[in-house]
């Protein structure tokens, strides 16, 4: 019989070796996944996570995507592993991210086609702006009246969905689009568009903000009294009241952080890759940044190297559906089964396995 | 807008309709969470069970192989759940919403291939001349068969709760796991068995989805349906009479809001469409301000993980 | 319900529950820790009846007085093992101690000062619980001098978190209710209280004084960060902090490897010695400890009560909240009752019996702010 005794100290080793395992734990369950499509499934793993990267054939193309597609996830997940280290669940990132993109897709199209400095920046306020109202409304209704913030976080992602739908056809609609559904290309008004930085490497102010971030979110965390209260009440609510942390104060910052950071990528996102305001705007990068998040161990760090990796299964996914006729949706169960694994094994961090024969006494300790 | 187009009768038959799917998916959760634990992966196995129901359904040309077939696969993926959870200490939170990543981009998968494919028709069950009264005819007595299984779940669930033994260790479990493993109750094995009825009840939500409400296979075509039946168990007070009556007043503002759609009331179709999401919001925004309530009724483990010591 | 019984009455309703299965072997695991001493007497009579029955009785306790009373037979573990068995009724309760403990016992002493200006006054205190099963504090008033030990007596259940919630901060009260050293602080906040020299000292080590998963250095910082100047303009000084625990270390001989050892891999007694050495190095002005030295071993029970009488003696003033009525006689200098809420007024202990005490305790003589 296997038990699982409690360690004294988390241990250090495990938690860095559970993402890598977990990883290679779900190529080998992706691989089954491939083959039981009918696909060869060293090729698709290799599709999906080497070529992006090494491939003569595709590498220059792919290579940029990754910080394209990296990103928005790295800038989500920072803003949500600081709610989730407290304990505080902000699930509706992909809906912030709507709110963000529209706020600033709003404020784009109310000057245009002025040109002027400001408009790029006063776009970025906007998008943190609008992700972070939208999170306020989960905040406020939680301090408030004790709502679950998981679950109104969650639905007005469903609403912020139909407020998109309805602003690609209604109020954003482009007047010039012969009735088509979607704004102005945004990214062909030099004001406001957010261009690549660098000549492909696929960096654009997005890309940027992802690196303020991440240093932003280790500086809090590591060494600002704020992030040691984040850190506590998560761990221990009860030490973190006798503490004199105020829990309403730390919601209302998580969950404004969280949905600042989600506007802010929306923002980034509209003015550049995605270039206007779709009914099919949102990719679920809200959804996938939680997977970011966690992966990387809710440790700013682990999320550039989370936010790399699930952005070159994204860019191998379309590749390997490109080649391999592998449907778009392997690549979301590919994402969830990685979630799984490592929660598998993150009982490792905290547990040891004993094996404990019947009839036998066990050790003390 | 031409609100005489919207007959009342056929309103509160087919809310029934709507709302059916969310209160088979609420009662099993509502079992899970009065046995201690929180599974966020609802939606995840609600659209798994509309996918496997509708494969199988449209595979073999019999609805009800498909049902069982739901069942089956929503109790499987409950199973991966339970294991995270029980047996592996995996943090609830991440669990559930793992689940429903997984569970929507494996439907995606499997459902390819049925995309547009008709299933299998089910007829709704007559009772003689009952069915022919008036008002209460078309309501109570021409339903398909789960309509009825899930107001008698309603019923049963709640019986078993109160009167049975093994609805007191569920519910000793949910209160208090350490008291209720130190009277000699199989803390885990009581969760996993309640975890596991929630999922076959959810994947059977998810099959009446796509074989009988809808009846189609889209992708994502759960829409939140999952979520709102989480929202719909805090609503409930955790009491399965009180679900019943959640899940209609949920379904009649659905069912609504897509009748005032068709009769071209002068609110954009997408403002409408946010209307139930919405409502359950502000629905979950009174029940829970009610604090003193709300918090005793809440089960006293719900969410924490059990480590039996030793 | 269940929960609304006293502790005393939900004792009752487990032994009863245990008795109707009808058993042969009874195990009581430290029984009278929740009763007052005329409920202990109700529970000895029932248990010399069960015996007089033909059943047998394992009563575990740390209690040497009961089990000299009540038991024929003792058996002495430390550490799981069996370190010595005796027969109670022949052996005195200083010479099972030192069984206990492998050595022989050092009582703590001190010499009583005058007392000083009044540090710590509480005025009517009234609280509603915060959560269904929680007690109200009704009314409670006490005042506690510099240099002087006030001993709050009381069977669990009767407020003493609750007490313990008000003067630390956590729940707010009324602004005048508490007054310290001149400055009512009902109305602030733990780190407000902390940065004026209240500093308080919960019952439950692991989740509430200190946080299980976090590192002593860490939990140095929990309470220590404005007192010992640990943040500056926002940023923590990891270095200062773990300096802070280090202090707390060496002064109170915790056994640990080092400060970056998580709290929960402590023994309870050497966890119990940091979370109260962490707040006698902060030099309170007054301290409020709860149940200092439940799940303490002897010795540690020892340092840890010489540690609060060496506080009292540099001029701070101390409250002890605390089920072991031994221990409060050993080191308060007045001594008040918490029962339901309520607390009677305090009466010096040189003089006090065992039998007022009982009284007190029940809540017979509870009439808040007689003459003292």
């Amino acid at each position: 019989m296997l038990r699982l005794e409690k360690r004294p100290s988390p241990s250090q080793a495990w938690n860095y070796a559970t993402p890598v395992l977990a990883v290679l734990l779900t190529m080998i369950a992706g691989g089954i996944l491939f083959a039981i499509l009918g696909k060869n499934p060293f090729e698709a793993i290799r599709l999906i996570f080497w070529d992006p990267l090494f491939s003569e054939q595709f590498g220059s193309y792919s290579r940029p995507q990754l910080l394209i597609k990296a990103g928005p996830l790295i800038l989500i997940a920072c803003g949500l592993a600081i709610g989730f280290r407290a304990g505080i669940w902000n699930i509706g990132a992909e809906g912030q991210y709507i709110v963000g993109a529209l706020c600033a897709a709003a404020v784009a199209l109310w000057f245009f086609p002025a040109e002027s400095v400001l408009v790029f920046p006063l776009m970025i306020v906007a998008g943190a702006l609008g992700g972070w109202a939208w999170a306020m409304i989960p905040a406020i209704l939680k301090t408030r009246f004790n709502t679950n913030e998981i679950l109104v976080s969650l639905l007005l992602v469903y609403v912020a969905e139909k407020l998109l739908a309805a602003a690609a056809t209604g109020f954003l609609r482009n007047p010039d689009g012969a009735g088509f559904p979607g704004s102005r290309n945004i990214n062909q008004y030099p004001s406001a568009a957010n261009l690549e930085l660098i000549p492909n490497t696929g960096l654009h102010w997005g890309g940027v903000a992802a690196f303020a971030a991440v240093l932003f979110t280790y500086v809090m965390l590591q060494r600002h009294i704020l992030g040691f209260h984040v850190r506590l009440a998560g761990q221990a609510p009860r030490a973190a009241r006798f503490a004199g942390v105020a829990p309403a104060r730390l919601v209302l910052i998580c969950l404004g952080l969280g949905g600042a950071f989600a506007g802010m990528a929306g923002m980034f996102e509209v003015a550049g890759p995605a270039r206007l305001i779709s009914i099919d705007f949102n990719a679920g990068y809200g959804f996938t940044a939680i997977i970011v998040a966690f992966l990387g161990r809710l440790h700013p760090v682990g999320i550039v190297l989370a936010g790399l990796l699930l952005a070159l299964t994204y860019i191998g996914g379309e590749l390997a559906q490109f080649m391999l006729s592998i449907p778009a949706a392997a690549i979301q169960v590919f994402q969830g089964m990685l979630l799984f694994f490592l929660l598998a094994l993150d009982v490792l961090s905290n547990y040891r396995i004993r094996l404990a024969l019947p009839g036998r006494t066990s050790e003390a300790k | 807008m031409d609100i005489g187009a919207i007959n009342p009768v056929f309103l509160i038959a087919s809310l029934m309709v709507a709302a059916t799917p969310i209160l088979l998916a609420a009662l099993g959760e509502l079992v899970v969470e009065k046995a201690g634990v929180l599974n966020l992966g609802v939606e995840g196995i609600m659209i798994m069970g509309a996918v496997t129901g509708f494969a199988a359904a449209v595979t073999t040309g019999n609805a009800w192989l498909g049902m069982l077939a739901a069942i089956g696969a929503g109790a499987l993926l409950a199973l991966v759940f339970a294991v995270l959870t029980q047996v592996l200490m995996a943090n609830q939170v991440a669990s559930g919403l793992a689940l429903t990543l997984f569970g929507l981009g494996l439907s995606a998968l499997v459902g390819q291939g049925f995309v547009g494919a008709t299933p299998p028709r089910t007829e709704k069950l007559t009772f003689g001349p009952l069915t022919d009264l008036p008002v209460v005819g078309p309501i109570l007595f021409n339903q398909d068969p789960l309509v009825y299984v899930s107001l008698a779940l309603v019923a049963g669930i709640w019986w078993w709760l109160k009167s049975t033994r093994g609805g007191r260790i569920l519910r000793a479990v949910g209160e208090n796991h350490d008291s209720a493993h130190a009277l000699g109750y199989k803390v885990r094995r009581v969760r996993i068995l309640a975890i596991l009825f929630g999922g076959a009840c959810a994947g059977l939500g998810g099959a009446y989805l796509s074989l009988i409400r809808v009846p189609q296979w889209t992708e994502g075509m759960t829409t939140g349906a999952g979520w709102i039946a989480l929202a719909l168990v805090v609503f409930a007070a955790w009491r399965p009479g009180r679900a019943l009556l959640g899940a209609y007043l949920f379904g009649g503002i659905m069912v609504l809001q897509l009748n005032l759609q068709a009769a071209g009331f002068r609110i954009p179709v997408e403002y409408l469409a946010m209307s139930p999401y919405i409502i359950t919001i502000l629905v979950l925004v009174l029940m829970s301000s009610n604090r003193g309530r709300t918090s005793l009724s809440a089960p006293g483990s719900l969410g924490r993980s059990f480590h039996a010591a030793g | 319900m269940v929960g609304d019984l006293s502790a005393g009455e939900r004792q009752r309703v487990e032994i009863i529950r245990c008795l109707l299965q009808n058993p042969q072997l009874l195990i009581m695991d430290e029984p009278t820790s929740v009763l007052t001493p005329q409920e202990v007497d109700i529970l000895f009579r029932t248990l010399r009846q069960l015996r007089s029955e033909g059943k047998s009785i394992l009563y575990i306790s740390h209690k040497l007085e009961e089990i000299r009373a009540i038991c024929e037979n003792a058996t002495v573990l430390r550490l799981g093992k069996v370190v010595g068995r005796a027969d109670p009724r022949q052996e005195s309760a200083r010479s099972l101690a030192e069984m206990m403990v492998g050595q022989s016992l050092h009582v703590p002493t001190r010499e009583r000062l005058a007392p000083g200006r009044p540090l710590l006054a509480v005025r009517d205190l009234t609280l509603a619980p915060q959560s269904a099963f929680g007690t109200a504090l009704k009314g409670i008033t006490l005042t506690v001098h510099a240099g002087e030990i006030l001993g709050i007596g009381g069977v669990a259940g009767n407020g003493q978190d609750e007490l313990l919630a008000a003067l630390s901060g956590e729940v707010r009260a009324p602004a005048g209710a508490i007054e310290m050293d001149g400055q009512k602080v009902g109305a602030y906040g733990p780190t407000a209280r902390r940065a004026l020299g209240l500093l308080c000292a919960p019952e439950e080590r692991l989740g509430h004084a200190a946080a299980p998963d976090m590192s002593l250095t860490e939990n140095a910082l929990l309470t220590g960060a404005w007192r010992e100047k640990l943040v500056s303009r926002g940023f923590v000084s990891y270095a200062k902090a773990r300096d802070f625990a280090e202090r707390v270390i060496l002064r109170f001989d915790v056994r640990t490897p080092g400060p970056g050892v998580a709290a929960r891999a402590l023994s309870g007694g050497n966890l119990q010695k940091f979370v109260i050495g962490r707040e006698i190095l902060q030099k309170p002005t007054v301290l409020v400890v709860n149940q200092p030295t439940w799940g303490v071993d002897a010795s540690a029970a020892a340092a840890i009560r010489q540690a609060l009488l060496d506080l009292a003696h540099n001029g701070a003033a101390v409250v002890v909240i605390s089920q072991d009525l031994d221990e409060l006689l050993e080191v308060a200098d007045h001594f008040a009752a918490l029962n339901g809420g309520r607390l009677s007024a305090p009466r010096p202990v040189p003089g006090l019996t065992m039998d007022q005490i009982g009284l007190m305790l029940g809540g017979a003589e509870g009439e808040p702010h007689a003459a003292a």
